[in-house]
């Protein structure tokens, strides 16, 4: 049976919290996939490998990745939130990899909302 | 749907939806049979009766922001055409079970694709949910249970991107050892 190298993991694991333990405190920027059967078939899971790549090289921890279902746009599907602390939800619509990465790196992390692919702002219903 | 690890997202964003708190994927290919049969359960909600007996119709859903529900329907048209089926089964409180099964060797049968970085998606993003998830190709299998994970590695290890790319290219690995086809995944990362 395969097994999996549970003490590479903590090695992993044990870097990670060594060269974080500073920087603790809870999420600042929520960033949420869209993955209802629409958004799936349209490239939600590209997309969420995006975000998750560009998330480990960014090494940041106050940013948090997260899906949810369809919310009833799926011709604009991929859809993606992008929620800052105090801010109003901004949504992307039609979503791909490299305005993942874009959207990633100057909205989560430098506040610049990519004005050009927003969908809408504020919360769904 | 391209590959199968999209419809298994798929139907396990259902579990997710109907409040799973632990979702079990099992995947089990019998390539003397010539058979494949993959397993999601969860111990969300259910399904009451007289839902559950139109869940595969595609005009039928929960959700009220459309009025079509795909991903069942989809699945079990797909599965069909590959000379199998698909069957659900649940009760209102006691969690819902899908079973699929069709011909592991049938011409229209697309690869699994990108399992384990669908997996480790699904273990980033929903801390919340446990997953239990086995497969077996003849009498070689793997298993991986994220509750003894977050045992052994602390509950906030798999919310570390960096541990779930190594743990995404361990399964990777694994799973070639037990002789699963899989799509060459890019190196390194996500």
């Amino acid at each position: 049976m395969a097994k999996l190298k549970i003490s590479d993991l903590a090695k992993i694991k044990e870097q990670v919290t060594a060269s974080t333990s500073l920087r603790e405190g809870g999420a600042s920027v929520k960033v949420t996939v869209h993955m209802g059967t629409c958004g799936i078939a349209s490239g939600a899971r590209t997309v969420l490998n995006a975000v998750m790549d560009e998330l480990e090289k960014s090494a940041r921890k106050d940013v948090i990745i997260t899906t949810s279902g369809c919310m009833g746009l799926c011709s604009a599907e991929p859809l993606v939130t992008v929620e800052k602390l105090g801010e109003e939800p901004i949504k992307y619509s039609y979503v791909d990899d490299p305005k993942m990465r874009q959207i990633f790196n100057r909205h989560v992390l430098e506040g610049e909302i990519q004005t050009q692919w927003v969908l809408a702002k504020g919360s769904e219903q | 749907m391209e590959d199968l690890s999209l419809h298994i997202l798929d139907i396990v964003e259902n579990s997710l939806m109907a409040g799973a708190r632990l979702i079990e994927v099992a995947m089990e290919e019998d390539p003397a049979g010539d058979s494949m049969t993959i397993t999601v359960s969860d111990d969300g909600q259910g399904m009451a009766p007289e839902f559950l007996a139109q869940a595969t119709d595609p005009f039928v859903t929960t959700r009220t922001t459309r009025r079509v529900g795909l991903g069942l329907s989809l699945f079990k048209a797909n599965a069909t055409s590959w000379g199998g089926g698909l069957e659900v089964k649940s009760q209102p409180g006691a969690g819902t079970t899908v079973r699929v099964w069709f011909q592991r060797g049938h011409l229209d049968r697309p690869p699994l694709g990108d399992w384990p970085r669908t997996l480790c998606g699904l273990i980033l993003t929903r801390q919340e949910v446990d997953f239990r998830y086995l497969h077996r190709v003849g009498d070689q299998e793997f298993e991986l249970d994220t509750r003894e994970l977050r045992e052994e590695l602390g509950p906030e290890a798999l919310a570390d991107p960096q541990v779930m790319a190594l743990l995404r290219q361990q399964i990777a690995q694994a799973l070639d050892q037990i002789g699963v086809a899989q799509v060459p995944a890019p190196p390194g990362g996500f």
